[in-house]
């Protein structure tokens, strides 16, 4: 755990640290392929291609929302708004197309736009009103929620006007059969995400923050400053997110969104992120989100019931918490 | 802080005023019969449609009502809080559409007692309506497997995504249609149900789950417009359009797209304006004094790219 960032010992800690995360990678990675072994003996069918890039499509919004609060997480925070901020923003961007005549380059950096702004909302909330993170959020997911209501006239806003929208998501941009631009975006975006975790101020401060907020802000770190930022990176991640939904489906749908975050968060928690902030990883958060819809896949395969796989999920996700204090407990 | 404060003061009185300027709160005063209306759910296109057709009716009979339903249809409890603040305002009757009847038999038993008057629709309230519209979903089901039968030649694979296990009407949906196949037509199979809570994304995902676990599949049959436009993207994602049939319910934009392209081969369609429509005209009769029969069945079409244009179905399919 990094504790403050002014430590002369840092670099010792940095290692060790380090040595512990790709300690948990290989653990998660493990369970990972443990579970694709099962389900690809029972169902051989299920490691075909088509179904791999069904897998990755499934990972995609999830994936972005995993990501984006995973940064939240990492600072010790939580933000349980960003599937209704990621209904938000496509709302808006369907608004912004096909009622306000925006061009559709336009349309998306407004989408993304709307995103962030959500997010630097919650982190006002957070830093200057005191709020508890769990209820800044709460009421940005509230208010979101309601305003696409409003917003869209209850109704689904379509993205028909503009015929390449659906491409965005769907289409091939390789040129390979099946593989979607979603998960080129995804894979992209991710890589974004590892390169301000490790090699920005953001990721080490957002570490910081979650591992001792009054060591670093005695340390000279505007911490509200940070904090906003990083909800705001979160919102617009939640925006990224909004993108692929709303492209998938080729209209914005206001009434979905709700129950989003929980899976986002379920996959930051599955790839090792701890509740209290401090540590972590994008890897693995990654990993969580791949491991949540392959394992639903897996089940959906099997025709095993969906109550049931709701409740396996459920028993994944405890389970690999558990193994995850464990391997803390002994390391 | 003083500014802090006087900012906040300003946010809620603005929020006031804006609340207070709805034109809504206008008759809130007057003497017309108010009807309480408590639906599923609120925010899909389907009870915007019955609520459309219940301010007509509140219009033609001169009566006031209110429209509202949970965001969600699991919603239980937040359906169970509006009932009872409906009741607090004294409605001379109430129309719900229960997501669980056993949790508002008490409390419309009590309301009865008081002399408010109860109309059921949709999914019903059980025993205490006096009368219930709603669409027959057993037998609307049963109509869809008919012509699911017929465009396969009474032979073939079906899987169905389904959007619910507890509503009752998606239970129906989904009973309605498996009965009929089972009982009038032995060569066709139904190989899967699974359920993506008419969540267009996870229907989508379901479907392509389907379309792995059985690559067979002839067609699919969807209980309502999130479970079919989440098949139908899920079919186009898998490439699969067309060489699987898709079956739906409801209507949308996207929907009548699809079934006029012929890429969703049909789709039933019930009648929400005319549900809304004759659930208010039920309660202004209970009111009257009139007689009411126990169950008006607000009917239901078969739809497809020959008949979506005629008089008769086209104003019964919504964006």
């Amino acid at each position: 755990m990094i504790k403050g960032s002014i430590s002369p010992k840092m670099n010792n800690k940095m290692n060790k640290s380090l040595r512990r995360d790709i300690s948990h990678i290989a653990i998660i990675l493990g369970i990972f392929v443990l579970m694709i072994l099962f389900f690809f003996i029972l169902k051989p069918n299920y490691l075909s291609y088509d179904n791999i890039m069904t897998i990755l499509l499934a990972t995609c919004v999830n994936g972005l929302l995993a990501l984006g609060v995973s940064f939240v997480i990492f600072t010790g925070g939580i933000d349980i708004s960003v599937g209704c901020v990621m209904t938000f923003s496509s709302v808006m961007s369907g608004i912004a197309l096909t009622k306000w005549g925006f061009s559709l380059p336009l349309t998306i950096v407004f989408g993304f736009l709307v995103g962030a702004f959500c997010g630097a909302v919650n982190g006002f909330g957070v830093t200057k009103m005191f709020l508890p993170p769990f209820i800044a959020t709460m009421a940005m997911q509230m208010i979101t929620k309601g305003l696409s209501l409003v917003v869209s006239g209850i109704k689904p806003v379509y993205f028909t006007s503009a015929p390449g929208y659906q491409n965005i998501a769907t289409g091939n941009f390789l040129g390979i059969q099946g593989f979607y631009n979603a998960i080129i975006i995804l894979i992209v975006i991710a890589v974004i995400a590892y390169i301000i975790f490790s090699k920005t101020l953001i990721g080490r401060f957002a570490l910081a923050i979650g591992s001792n907020e009054e060591a670093t802000r005695l340390s000279g770190v505007k911490v509200d400053n940070w904090k906003i930022a990083i909800y705001s990176l979160c919102g617009l991640f939640a925006g990224f997110g909004g993108l692929i939904m709303s492209s998938r489906l080729n209209s914005a749908q206001p009434q979905l969104g709700a129950g989003y975050e929980l899976e986002a968060i379920a996959a930051a928690v599955i790839g090792g992120n701890s509740l209290n902030g401090g540590e972590g990883s994008i890897v693995g958060t990654i990993i969580g989100a791949l491991i949540i819809s392959s394992l639903t896949n897996g089940l959906r395969i099997m025709s095993v019931s969906t109550e049931l796989q709701s409740a396996i999920v459920g028993v994944v996700l405890a389970l690999a918490v558990y193994f995850d204090k464990m391997r803390r407990k002994n390391a | 802080m003083k500014k802090r404060l006087l900012v906040f003061a300003l946010v809620i009185s603005v929020m006031a005023l804006a609340i207070g300027c709805q034109p809504a709160s206008k008759d809130t005063q007057d003497d017309k019969p108010y009807i309480a209306m408590i639906a599923l759910g609120y925010g899909h296109q389907f009870w915007q449609a019955v609520r459309q057709g219940a301010e007509e009716a509140a219009k033609d009979y001169n009566v006031r009502i209110t429209f509202e339903g949970p965001e969600e249809e699991t919603m239980v409890d937040k359906q169970v809080d509006m009932l009872k603040t409906a009741l607090a305002n004294n409605p001379a009757a109430v129309a719900l559409a229960a997501i669980d009847v056993e949790s508002v038999t008490g409390i419309l038993k009590d309301a009865k007692a008081k002399g408010i008057r109860i109309v059921g629709f949709d999914s019903g309230t059980g025993e205490e309506a006096e009368a219930h519209c709603s669409t027959d979903n057993l037998q609307a089901a049963a109509l869809a497997a008919e012509n699911a039968a017929r465009i396969l030649n009474g032979k073939g694979k079906i899987g169905i995504v389904g959007h619910s296990q507890t509503v009752i009407d998606a239970v129906q949906r989904v009973d309605g249609f498996v009965e009929k196949i089972e009982k009038e037509y032995p060569d066709i199979e139904i190989v899967d149900i699974q359920y993506g809570d008419g969540d267009h994304l996870k229907s989508a995902e379901v479907t392509k789950g389907m379309l792995q676990a059985h690559p067979d599949i002839d067609l699919i049959y969807t209980s309502n417009e999130g479970a079919c436009v989440g098949a139908y993207n899920g079919l186009k994602e898998a490439g699969k359009i067309k060489e699987v049939l898709l079956v739906g319910f409801d209507s949308s934009a996207a929907m009548k797209e699809g079934v006029r392209s012929g890429e969703i081969v049909g789709a039933i369609t019930q009648d929400p304006v005319g549900m809304g429509y004759k659930t208010v005209e039920a309660a202004v009769k209970l009111l009257n004094g009139e007689k009411v029969d126990s169950f008006i069945d607000t009917g239901c079409y078969w739809y497809d790219a020959s008949n979506m244009d005629e008089d008769h179905i086209k104003p019964l399919l919504y964006d």
